[in-house]
C-alpha cells in the first residue's frame, strides 16, 4: 500500500493544480494518473482563460456572464467563486512562467470570446492549454511532488454505510499499466478525482481517447450523486473528419461562419443578430445544424469558417496553431481557403456533485475540473471558463484536502433529509437503468487501511476475472455501439423516442459487457485490459446522460427537446441528480442557487 | 422514482445472452476470415514484442491489411488493426491531434507522430512499417520506456524559478515572447532524442529536447542573470551542448518544427560569451 496525505487522481490541469495547492498547504501529496501528466487532454485546450483582470472589467460581470451563459441553472456561489478567484490564479500562472501572448506594453493579452461582456479571455496563442499544462507540470517537478504515471485508478476505497452521506473515502485502488501490479493508495487527508471528461461516450468528439468518464463512474458507484449529465456541450467548430477542435478564438479574432449559399448564417437567419459568431456555443451549434438540416450545409455536412480576411500576420501571431490543425487533420490551408467545421462533442457540463471546496457528500472524496459539477457551467459552459475552473477549484480542493479552512460552503451536497427543495422524479424509463444485479463499489473495514486493502482485493478479483475469461466479446464492439447510439440520438437536437432508443441500446451494451473478455493475457502494458475497464465507465456515463436528457422536459442551454422547445423556469430551475443506489439508479432534483453575494440572478430571456 | 419494468420475465436472460454471444462469435469469425478491406488495402507491418508472451519474446513483424480510407493516418491504421484483428496490439495514443506527444513512432524509417502522419503522404504508402522509437528500451510492441527521456528533461531544472519571487503580473516584451515561442511548443514526444546519433552513443547526453527546455528558460527575460548563469552551467556540463555535432536530425524529425539544432548552437554561443567574461 502506498500512503500519502493527499492522493490526486489524474494529472491534467485540475489534478496538477490541486496537487500544487495541497503541497503549498503542507501536505505530502501524490498524483496517480493513467497518462504521464504532459499527455493529459488539458493540453488540447486552445482558446484561453477568462479572468477579470483589467480596468473596465470586474468579477461581477464575469459571474453574470457565466450564470447567463449557463441559462440560469449555474449555481451563483460557484460562478462568483470562479470569477473572484480567477484573476489571482491567472497572475499566479504568469508568475510560474507561462508564456502568455503579450500586448505592446508587455502585459498579458486578452481577447473577446463567445457570451462575454468584456474581452477577458487571457491566452497564449491558440494553444493556451498546452502552455498551462506544461507550466503546471513544471511547478510540480520543481516541488518534487510524487507522480505515479501510467497507473490507472479503477476504484475509490469507500466505506459501506447505507446512507452515502455517512460514508468515508480512504483512498483508491490503482493498477500499474506497465507491470500489472494492483495496489492500494491510502490518502490520509483526502482523495481528489481530477480525471477529466467523457468524450468517449460519443464518436465525433474533440476529446482524447483517454477521456472515458473514469471519475464519474467511480464516484457514482461509490454513492456520490451525479449532476446535470444531460448538459453536454457540442462545440460549433470541429473538423468534420476527425473532430479536432478549431478554437473559438478563431471567431474571437474575427472569423466568420458561412453556409453553402455564402450567407453569414448567424445574422442572416436570426440565430444571434447581435453577437453573430460570438454567441454562446449552444446557440452557434444549433444555428449551424439547422442550416445543414435545411439543405444549406456544404456537402450536406458542414459549414465554412473563414479567417482569410484577418491577414497572415495576425493569424500567424494569434492563431498559428489553427493553421497547423486544419492542414494536418483536414488538408485545408486556412490562409487560402475557408475551413470546414461542424458541431462535435466537446465538454461535459455535468459530473460529480461537489461544493465550492471540491468536496463530495462522501467525507474525504473530492472532485475537480471537468469530472466535477460544482455547478459553475449550468446548462452551457462559456468558452474560456474551463481553464479558470480547473485552476480555481483545483487549488481550492487541494488546499481544503490539506486542511486549510476555506469557510462554510454555500453549496449543499448529498441527498439529505434536511436539504431544501429536493424533489423526486417521476420519469418513466423504457428499460430499467443501472446494474443487472445489485452492485456497489463500497466495502467495510475496521480501519482505513483495511478499507483500502479490501477494496484492492475486490478490484483484483474483478480484473483477474476479466483476464481469466478465455472467450467472449471484445470491449471495442460494446463501446462502439454506445458511441454510435449516443451520437445519433442524444446529440444537439433530441427527441423522446430517440433518447429512449439509446437507453435500450445502453441496456443491451450492459448485458453484452457481462461477456467481455480480454484477449491479451500479458501483465505488461495491457491496453486491452485498460480499455475494457474504461468501457464500463463509458456505459455508466452514457446512461446518466440519456436518463437526464429524457427526464428534462424543456429546452435549456445545450439541452434541446423537440417536444419542449421552451425554457420552463416555473418547473425546471433545478439540477438533475442521479444516485447509483446500489445498482438501481434513482433520479431526483435539487433547486439551482441563484442567490449571489450582492444580487439575485433573475432568469431573463437569453439573447446574443 | 418510478421506472417501467417488464411484468414477467419468461425468458432466461442467461440463455438469451449465450445465444447472442454465439451469434456474435459467428459474425466475428466471418469478419476475420474475409475482411473486406478493398483491393488497394494498406499493408501495415508492425513490430511485435512482449517479454511475457512466449510467441512474442522473439521480436517479429505482424502484417495487417487496412482499408485505404481518404485521409487515413498511421494512428488510424493501427487502431483499425487493433480493433479488428488483434486487441493485444499495443501502442500509446491519446489526443489524436499532435499535442499529447504519446505516439512518436518509427514509421517507414523515420521518427514521426502516428496521428500527424497521413499514409498517403508517405513515400511508400503501399506498405507502412511501424516500429517503436529506436534507441529506447522496448516495453511491449510499439511502447518504449520513456523514463530516461523524462530524467534528462528533469536534469535541466525544467521550471521557471527566478531568484526572487515576482510580485504581481510581470511584463514581457512581445519580442522576448517571440524569441522563446518555438521552444515552448515542445510536446515531449521524444522523436528528437531517438533520432540523435550522439544520444545513441552517450546515454548521459542531455539531448535536444532537454537542451531546448533550457533554452526556453535561459532566454525568458523574466528570469534574472543569476539564474541564467546557473542554467548555463547545467547545459555546459560534459554531456551538455558541446556534444551536439549539428547533424540536424532532431530538427528534421521534430513534429512541432522547433529549430532544435539552432537552439543548441545559440546556447553554445551564450556559453562562450559567458566564459569570455571571466578572462
Amino acid at each position: 500500500m502506498y500512503e500519502h496525505d493527499v492522493i490526486v487522481v489524474g494529472g491534467g490541469g485540475a489534478g496538477l493544480r490541486a496537487a500544487i495547492g495541497a503541497h503549498e498547504a503542507g501536505a505530502d501529496v501524490a498524483i496517480v494518473t493513467k497518462l504521464h501528466p504532459v499527455r493529459s487532454h488539458t493540453g488540447a485546450a486552445e482558446g484561453g482563460i477568462n479572468a477579470a483582470l483589467r480596468e473596465g472589467d470586474d468579477w461581477e460581470l464575469h459571474a453574470y456572464d457565466t450564470v447567463k451563459g449557463g441559462d440560469y441553472i449555474t449555481d451563483a456561489p460557484a460562478a462568483e467563486t470562479l470569477a473572484q478567484d480567477a484573476p489571482d490564479n491567472v497572475v499566479q500562472l504568469e508568475n510560474w512562467g507561462m508564456p502568455f501572448s503579450r500586448e505592446e506594453d508587455g502585459r498579458m493579452s486578452q481577447r473577446p470570446f463567445g457570451g462575454l461582456s468584456f474581452p477577458r479571455t487571457t491566452y497564449a496563442g491558440a494553444e493556451t492549454g498546452h502552455h498551462l499544462l506544461h507550466t503546471l507540470y513544471e511547478q510540480v517537478v520543481k516541488r518534487g511532488i510524487t507522480v505515479y504515471d501510467e497507473w490507472y485508478v479503477t476504484r475509490v476505497a469507500v466505506t459501506d454505510e447505507d446512507d452515502p452521506n455517512d460514508r468515508e473515502c480512504y483512498g483508491c485502488v490503482a493498477w500499474d499499466i506497465q507491470t500489472g501490479e494492483i495496489a492500494g493508495f491510502r490518502g490520509r487527508e483526502g482523495t481528489i478525482l481530477a480525471t477529466g471528461g467523457d468524450g468517449q461516450v460519443f464518436d465525433h468528439t474533440t476529446n482524447a481517447v483517454a477521456n472515458t468518464a473514469d471519475g464519474v463512474a467511480m464516484a457514482y458507484r461509490a454513492g456520490v450523486p451525479i449532476e446535470d449529465m444531460e448538459f453536454v456541450q457540442f462545440h460549433p467548430t470541429t473538423l468534420p473528419s476527425t473532430g479536432v477542435l478549431i478554437s473559438e478564438g478563431t471567431r474571437g479574432e474575427g472569423g466568420i461562419l458561412y453556409n453553402s449559399e455564402g450567407e453569414r448564417l448567424m445574422f442572416e437567419y436570426g440565430y444571434a443578430t447581435n453577437d453573430g459568431e460570438l454567441a454562446s456555443r449552444d446557440v452557434v451549434s444549433r444555428g449551424e445544424l439547422t442550416e445543414i438540416n435545411a439543405g444549406r450545409g456544404v456537402d450536406d455536412e458542414y459549414v465554412h469558417l473563414d479567417m482569410r480576411h484577418l491577414g497572415e500576420e495576425r493569424i500567424m501571431d494569434r492563431l498559428e496553431n489553427i493553421l497547423h490543425l486544419a492542414e494536418d487533420f483536414e488538408g485545408v490551408d486556412g490562409l487560402e481557403n475557408p475551413m470546414p467545421v461542424k458541431p462535435g462533442h466537446h465538454y461535459e457540463m455535468g459530473g460529480v456533485e461537489t461544493n465550492e471546496h471540491g468536496e463530495t457528500c462522501i467525507d474525504g472524496l473530492y472532485a475537480v475540473g471537468e469530472v466535477a459539477c460544482v455547478s459553475v457551467h449550468g446548462s452551457n459552459r462559456l468558452g474560456g471558463n474551463a481553464l479558470p475552473e480547473l485552476l480555481v477549484f483545483g487549488a481550492r480542493a487541494g488546499k481544503h484536502a490539506a486542511g486549510e479552512d476555506l469557510g462554510e460552503p454555500e453549496i449543499p451536497v448529498g441527498k439529505t433529509d434536511d436539504a431544501e427543495g429536493i424533489e423526486e422524479s417521476d420519469v418513466d424509463f423504457p428499460v430499467e437503468p443501472g446494474a443487472l444485479a445489485a452492485s456497489s463499489a463500497v466495502v467495510s473495514g475496521d480501519t482505513p487501511e483495511e478499507v483500502v486493502e479490501t477494496a484492492r482485493e475486490a478490484e483484483t478479483e474483478r480484473i483477474e476475472g476479466l483476464l481469466e475469461k478465455e472467450e467472449g466479446v471484445n470491449h471495442a464492439e460494446v463501446r462502439s455501439k454506445i458511441q454510435k447510439s449516443m451520437t445519433a440520438n442524444v446529440n444537439v437536437f433530441r427527441e423522446e423516442s430517440a433518447i429512449e432508443d439509446s437507453l435500450e441500446t445502453i441496456r443491451e451494451a450492459r448485458e453484452e459487457y457481462q461477456d467481455v473478455y480480454v484477449a491479451d493475457k500479458s501483465r505488461t502494458f495491457n491496453t486491452d485490459l485498460q480499455h475494457t475497464i474504461e468501457t464500463r465507465n463509458v456505459i455508466d456515463a452514457a446512461e446518466t446522460i440519456a436518463m437526464g436528457a429524457l427526464a428534462r422536459e424543456e429546452f435549456r442551454g445545450a439541452h434541446w427537446r423537440k417536444e419542449y422547445q421552451e425554457r420552463r423556469d416555473d418547473e425546471w430551475l433545478k439540477h438533475t441528480m442521479i444516485s447509483w443506489n446500489d445498482g438501481t439508479p434513482e433520479l431526483w432534483y435539487r433547486p439551482a442557487l441563484l442567490e449571489g453575494e450582492n444580487q439575485t440572478y433573475e432568469p431573463k430571456e437569453r439573447h446574443y | 422514482m418510478s421506472t417501467q419494468t417488464p411484468d414477467t420475465d419468461e425468458t432466461d436472460p442467461q440463455a438469451e445472452r449465450m445465444a447472442r454471444k454465439e451469434e456474435r462469435a459467428a459474425e466475428r469469425e466471418e469478419a476475420s476470415s474475409t475482411p473486406d478491406v478493398g483491393e488497394d488495402a494498406i499493408t501495415l507491418k508492425v513490430f511485435r514484442y512482449d517479454p511475457e508472451v512466449a510467441e512474442k519474446q522473439e521480436p517479429r513483424f505482424d502484417t495487417f491489411h487496412v482499408p485505404r480510407e481518404p485521409g487515413i493516418t498511421v494512428l488510424d491504421a493501427l487502431i483499425y488493426a487493433r480493433d479488428t484483428y488483434d486487441s493485444s496490439l499495443t501502442f500509446r495514443h491519446s489526443c489524436r491531434q499532435a499535442v499529447c506527444g504519446s505516439d512518436a513512432l518509427f514509421i517507414n524509417g523515420s521518427q514521426r507522430l502516428g496521428c500527424q502522419t497521413q499514409v498517403a503522404d508517405l513515400s511508400n504508402s503501399d506498405t507502412v512499417r511501424v516500429e517503436p522509437l529506436p534507441h529506447r528500451e522496448v516495453v511491449k510492441d510499439l511502447v518504449v520506456d520513456m523514463d530516461h527521456f523524462y530524467d534528462q528533461m528533469d536534469a535541466v531544472e525544467p521550471y521557471f524559478s527566478p531568484t526572487e519571487e515576482p510580485d504581481g503580473e510581470q511584463l514581457q516584451s512581445r519580442e522576448n515572447r517571440e524569441k522563446i515561442k518555438m521552444s515552448t511548443r515542445c510536446i515531449w514526444c521524444g522523436a528528437c532524442m531517438s533520432s540523435c546519433n550522439v544520444a545513441a552513443g552517450d546515454n548521459q547526453y542531455l539531448g535536444p529536447a532537454a537542451i531546448n527546455k533550457a533554452y526556453r528558460f535561459y532566454f525568458d527575460e523574466r528570469e534574472d542573470d543569476e539564474r541564467q548563469e546557473e542554467r548555463l552551467k547545467i547545459i555546459e556540463q560534459e554531456h551538455g551542448v558541446w556534444r551536439c555535432q549539428t547533424q540536424f536530425s532532431c530538427t528534421t524529425v521534430c513534429p512541432k518544427d522547433i529549430p532544435l539544432t539552432e537552439h543548441i548552437q545559440e546556447l553554445k554561443r551564450e556559453a562562450v560569451k559567458s566564459n569570455l567574461k571571466f578572462w
